[in-house]
């Protein structure tokens, strides 16, 4: 049942997913689920611009990514419009400016479906390599800055005060928003590439009573959700990163049952209630 | 900048989204010094108070820091969405590792350690402003910068949360900047008022602003009848032990009445 093909996706899937989980959590602590979605529409852009230039793909999307975060990071301190319509008319603009430069590549065959829903059957062993190594650099990326960046998730008034630097933190994390969604579009694809940061996060939430437990959680979350999104799409013969999201999704609609606070540590919940 | 000041603003001002937020401050905060900005909406009160802390740079002037400052601060407002899974005891060392024994210690001294272990999302508006400053006070500041640190908190509470304050002043002997509408219950504590408004609109000893010409134009009469509350409060914070209820009951309770 274990084909070549399968073992690699598997490999792949948990890789990317392992990252995503904790990258994840800060994007849905900072409410940063438009600006995800507004990068990873901005990946195909990428594609067409590595296409066009001939250079590796992941790379390609990896610059065109940090150049729009970089982008955004400036306009949002000085823009009059509100950053919600910003983050809209650039993720709609980054996706059709994508795809019209595709269609001007007529020399080129695009596997369409494959871009915007992913075709993590196809992960080859090199790509493998690029998802481990870019996994663990940023995780360990994210485990150096990771105490600035909280302090500045929850007040970034109050980091900067007291001698953290928020901005550099928060550059940083960026670029490693970045990174992620270069190496997790083969998995899933353009289009669901926020899902898979998002609903971990979301569906940890529950389980956790401290921010670095929510980390945790949300990779197993991510990684369970990989597995049995493969397992389903190997049984059901369903497209795998739809399928994967769809396993996902089911983790978090599970932690909102109310049998979830069996398996959650009992800390936190005394608390005097009326005591002055 | 003189030897003693542990953050000197001079002459300066901010320029932002095309009109001065303030202008023309000169404020030097001493070692074991209460300095309380206050002013109406919209005076430049926070805006001076990040100056000082150094998160705003000044368009004109100057605001500098003495050296290896560490600087401790109560926001305004702060806002813990429930996706953030944080309680009381993490959130103690937001900003930098703190010994356990001074996280008890200050959580004990806030009137907070019933709630080590509860969910900052859960508190109380009171119970968060006392965890926030249980917060800055175990970081050992030099430098305290309360921005209205007794808002959404009962009157009782309000005493309260300034004789912490001040214990917290004798205690680390450190530097604190507080900003406040409330005028009445500040003053009690205070050593000197910067009044705001766009500038500084006067500043001195506590009794000398209530009593200036501009402070009682700026406020009016309300002004006023919060000059008589700061009289009173002002005679009980003499006292020794700090019980405020236990020396003048039936003058406090006239005192209530705003």
């Amino acid at each position: 049942m274990f084909d070549d093909f399968f073992v690699r996706a598997l490999l792949a899937g948990i890789g990317v997913a392992l990252v995503a989980g904790p990258l994840g959590c800060f994007v849905v602590w900072r409410r940063l689920a438009y600006f995800g979605d507004t990068l990873s529409h901005g990946a195909l852009l990428g594609v067409a611009v590595g296409l066009l230039l001939q250079i590796h793909l992941p790379t390609a999307v990896f610059i065109v990514c940090t150049f729009i975060a970089l982008a955004l990071f400036t306009i949002r301190r000085r823009s009059m419009i509100s950053s919600d319509a910003l983050l809209g008319l650039l993720s709609h603009s980054a996706l059709a400016i994508g795809l019209v430069v595709l269609g001007f590549l007529t020399w080129v065959r695009v596997d369409l479906m494959g871009l915007l829903f992913g075709d993590i059957l196809a992960v080859s062993e090199n790509d493998l390599l690029l998802i481990w190594i870019g996994a663990l650099c940023t995780l360990s990326i994210l485990t150096w800055i990771w105490k600035p960046l909280f302090a500045a998730t929850v007040s970034q008034e109050l980091a900067e005060a007291e001698g953290l630097e928020p901005r550099r933190t928060e550059l940083i994390f960026m670029i490693l928003m970045a990174a992620v969604i270069a190496i997790s579009m083969k998995i899933v694809g353009v289009l669901l590439i926020t899902s898979l940061l998002i609903i971990p996060a979301a569906a940890s939430r529950r389980f956790a009573t401290s921010p670095a437990q929510m980390l945790i959680v949300a990779s197993v979350i991510g990684v369970l959700s990989v597995i049995a999104g493969l397992l389903s799409s190997l049984t059901w013969d369903t497209p795998s990163g739809p399928s994967i999201v769809v396993a996902a999704l089911i983790c978090f609609l599970v932690s909102l049952t109310p049998f979830v606070n069996l398996f959650r540590s009992n800390l936190g919940a005394s608390r005097n209630i009326g005591h002055e | 900048m003189s030897n003693t000041s542990l953050i000197e603003l001079n002459n300066a001002g901010v320029f932002e989204g095309g009109h001065w937020r303030v202008r023309g401050v000169n404020l030097a905060v001493e070692r074991g010094e209460i300095v309380t900005l206050i002013g109406p909406n919209g005076s430049g009160k926070s805006t001076t108070a990040k100056l000082a802390l150094g998160v705003l740079k000044p368009t004109e002037g100057s605001a500098t820091q003495a050296k290896s400052l560490r600087i401790a601060y109560v926001p305004q407002k702060l806002y813990i969405d429930w996706s953030l899974p944080l309680d009381v005891q993490h959130f103690m060392h937001l900003t930098g590792s703190i010994p356990a024994q001074d996280v008890a210690q200050a959580l004990e001294a806030a009137g907070v350690k019933h709630l080590n272990q509860s969910q900052l999302s859960s508190l109380s508006g009171g119970e968060f402003q006392r965890v926030l400053i249980a917060r800055a006070m175990a970081r050992k500041p030099d430098f305290l910068v309360l921005d209205e640190p007794v808002q959404g908190v009962d009157y009782n509470g309000e005493i309260a949360l300034y004789e912490l304050i001040s214990v917290i002043r004798d205690k680390l002997q450190c530097g604190i900047l507080m900003i406040s509408h409330d005028l009445h219950v500040v003053m009690a504590a205070t050593d000197r008022v910067l009044c705001l408004n766009g500038h500084v609109c006067c500043s001195g000893s506590p009794t000398a602003v209530a009593e200036s010409p501009e402070f009682k134009s700026l406020f009016g009469l309300r002004g006023e009848s919060n000059l008589a509350l700061y009289t009173h409060d002002h005679d009980h914070k003499h006292m020794p032990d700090g019980q405020i209820e236990h020396i003048h009951p039936t003058k406090k309770e006239s005192g209530h009445v705003r």
